[in-house]
């Protein structure tokens, strides 16, 4: 069966005065119709270029310098401006952290609605503006037809980002990026909103790459993890698997290293040592190797991925016991 | 609160805190923003109370009321039992360099113009707690304490990462000797790799230099494992409190419920798990809503939450464990609540 989506090999590069820094490093992943794929890793870690890559949104500085990224079998890499309009915004969607610079202020939450519903879907203005209101009824805006009328900046956070989510279904689309959609936002708003994400990925059978650096949201969330560490994917695996089995030192520690709700008082941290590396151009081996504890000497020659079971494979040397070399 | 095992070292009473709003052609004072509006608690020798809630309950505005950097329209706060309001500005002074104050963006809190000795050194020297001679040795016991080397202490706070700038900011607030720290979100800009670093940093110094904290927090993880105790606080009041294993275990407050609820719990099993989700949003602080100022969202608002607003009342005698709801402290509904 071929995916939805299917990265291949991705490498990501800015150029600065200070020279290139290579932000994505060849990384391959793919994504199915209908699955929500959850990419975690701290900042820095490339998680968000990834995405920007994939929409060809990377912006002065930034390039592809080398892969592909597969859309219907199509290579969106290879795409005209012209041509990849007609897929972004239509087919694929994004969100972002923060929705109040992704909306333009000089413009009603209407006018920015219709706007891209009647780019994509050639309906009349009147039509536009009815699929607009039931959007907004969908995403769960109050007053809706009230709310065409205003600005961004007179709604609260959850309701701008409502009004986000609200555009970047209009057009039914495959795939939605959701880029730390609820990071800004407050704890009880955060639940509405990704309550609202989830119901709305299974009611229209959407596919959903969502990008986090909370682990309690990927467990909330996803299907499949892709955990990303200093411009690497270091490993993948169905969601229920990476928590119960996680097999990259980064990935325990990660988990380790996050306080819940539900601990007790004897609780102890595993802090991990360290920061994360902010130039990892010219690092051969394991790029966790520094901060690892289990670190041996063949860390240090370069690393591919092993795999572990079905589905799960993780880039680690020392944990491959019982995983065979892909 | 445990009797007799502890003295308090703070107390609140009553604490208001109003921001002016203007408005109009002449920018005349049209309302105010109530960001703490009549809230009383203390905190004991040596422990951690949490403050936590969302964005605009007030819970900052606590931390920089207590260290001195606002000033409350009404109430009290004592200090070992001293009056910070009747006190002249020499002995504020004194008190000062006791009561010290983390703040969330590290950045922005160094000046970023002085080396870290230069930060770490000047208030230091200016309240007499060392002098020019042995300055260094005490800036450099203090650096170990936070986990740097000495080498730091020529570069200035552009060149050091987040985690790093945090603990300089950590060293800062220890400088001074303080017996009471307020840490208001202190790992709220900080990855999760490094927010644990910084969270077992703060637990080991509070021990081992047996400081009491007030962590303001929104991260309810964070302020879970480092509180003793913990305040629930929504739209300038608090409504639940009591210590922190009670509070994160059995909630009573419907509020607090729907925010702990709200959490997402790091554990695939729990993705069916249905969530009573709050509906609406957080009031509004300058007309907050009459009576119980949560009964625009609550589900088992009823008449009386609408009327009267409620009073914190312990919910069994001697347990420590406060929350401001008619409801579930008449007994009636709790059931439905559980």
């Amino acid at each position: 069966m071929s995916h939805l989506l299917e990265v291949q090999g991705l490498t990501t590069a800015f150029t600065g005065d200070y020279g290139k820094t290579v932000s994505v490093d060849h990384i391959h992943f793919h994504v199915d119709e209908k699955e929500v794929v959850c990419i975690v890793g701290e900042s820095g870690c490339g998680k968000s270029v990834t995405s920007l890559s994939i929409m060809g949104l990377l912006g002065k500085g930034g390039a592809v310098t080398d892969g592909s990224v597969l859309f219907d079998g199509k290579n969106l890499l290879a795409m005209t401006e012209k041509e990849l309009d007609q897929i972004r915004g239509n087919e694929i969607t994004m969100i972002f952290q923060d929705p109040l610079t992704s909306l333009n202020p000089v413009f009603t939450v209407g006018n920015q609605i219709t706007e891209s519903i009647r780019t994509h879907m050639h309906l009349s203005k009147q039509e536009a503006r009815e699929r607009a209101v039931s959007l907004l009824k969908r995403v769960g805006m109050p007053d809706a037809s009230g709310v065409m009328k205003k600005y961004p900046h007179t709604l609260s956070g959850g309701m701008r980002q409502r009004v986000m989510i609200a555009m970047a279904l209009s057009c039914n689309p495959r795939l939605l990026i959701a880029d730390e959609p609820t990071t800004a936002l407050d704890v009880t708003i955060q639940a509405q909103i990704m309550e609202l994400l989830g119901e709305l990925q299974k009611e229209t059978g959407m596919s959903m790459i969502l990008i986090t650096h909370d682990i309690g949201l990927v467990a909330n969330m996803a299907d499949r993890v892709l955990v990303m560490y200093a411009g690497q994917i270091i490993e993948e695996a169905a969601a229920d698997e990476l928590f119960a089995n996680p097999r990259h030192p980064y990935t325990r520690a990660l988990l380790d290293t996050v306080p819940t709700i539900r601990d007790g008082a004897g609780r102890q941290l595993v802090s991990i040592p360290g920061i994360v590396p902010e130039n990892y151009d010219d690092m051969t081996g394991c790029r966790f190797a520094d901060r690892c504890r289990y670190r041996k000497p063949e860390c240090d020659s370069p690393q591919e991925d092993y795999a572990f079971g079905p589905g799960h494979k993780a880039r680690c040397v020392v944990m491959k016991e019982g995983g065979i070399p892909l | 609160m445990k009797e007799g095992q502890n003295t308090p070292l703070i107390q609140v009473e009553e604490l208001k805190m109003y921001y002016p709003v203007k408005g109009g052609i002449i920018s005349h004072t049209t309302g105010y923003v109530r960001a703490v509006d009549g809230v009383s608690f203390s905190i004991m020798e040596g422990e951690t109370l949490g403050l936590v809630g969302e964005s605009g309950c007030g819970k900052s505005t606590i931390g920089r009321g207590l260290v001195g950097l606002e000033k409350p329209i009404g109430g009290r706060i004592y200090y070992k039992g001293q009056d910070l309001s009747s006190l002249s500005r020499n002995d504020m002074k004194k008190i000062r360099t006791q009561l010290q104050m983390v703040f969330q963006d590290p950045y922005s809190s160094l000046n970023p113009r002085k080396h870290i000795f230069e930060i770490l050194s000047q208030p230091m020297l200016y309240h007499g707690i060392s002098s020019k001679n042995t300055v260094e040795k005490d800036i450099l016991k203090i650096l170990d304490m936070v986990g740097l080397s000495r080498n730091v202490l020529g570069r200035y706070p552009h060149e050091f990462s987040g985690g790093q700038r945090q603990r300089i900011g950590i060293a800062k607030a220890l400088s001074l000797n303080p017996r009471f720290i307020v840490c208001d979100e202190p790992v709220s800009a900080l990855d999760v790799s490094i927010q644990a670093q910084i969270l077992n940093l703060l637990k080991s110094l509070q021990k081992e230099l047996d400081l009491t904290l007030l962590f303001v927090g929104h991260g309810l993880g964070a302020v879970n494992y480092v509180s003793s105790r913990v305040a629930v606080m929504y739209l300038g009041k608090v409504v639940e409190m009591g210590e922190a294993k009670e509070i994160f275990s059995h909630p009573v407050h419907p509020y607090t419920k729907a925010l702990l609820d709200a959490v997402p719990v790091p554990d695939p099993e729990e993705k069916q798990k249905k969530r009573d989700l709050l509906q609406g949003e957080i009031g509004d602080s300058v007309h907050p809503p009459e009576g119980c100022r949560f009964h625009s969202r609550c589900p088992y608002a009823a008449d009386i939450c609408r009327q009267k607003e409620p009073k914190l009342t312990e919910e069994k005698a001697g347990s420590g464990h406060y929350a401001a709801c008619p409801i579930v402290m008449q007994g009636k509904g709790v059931q439905d609540i559980d």
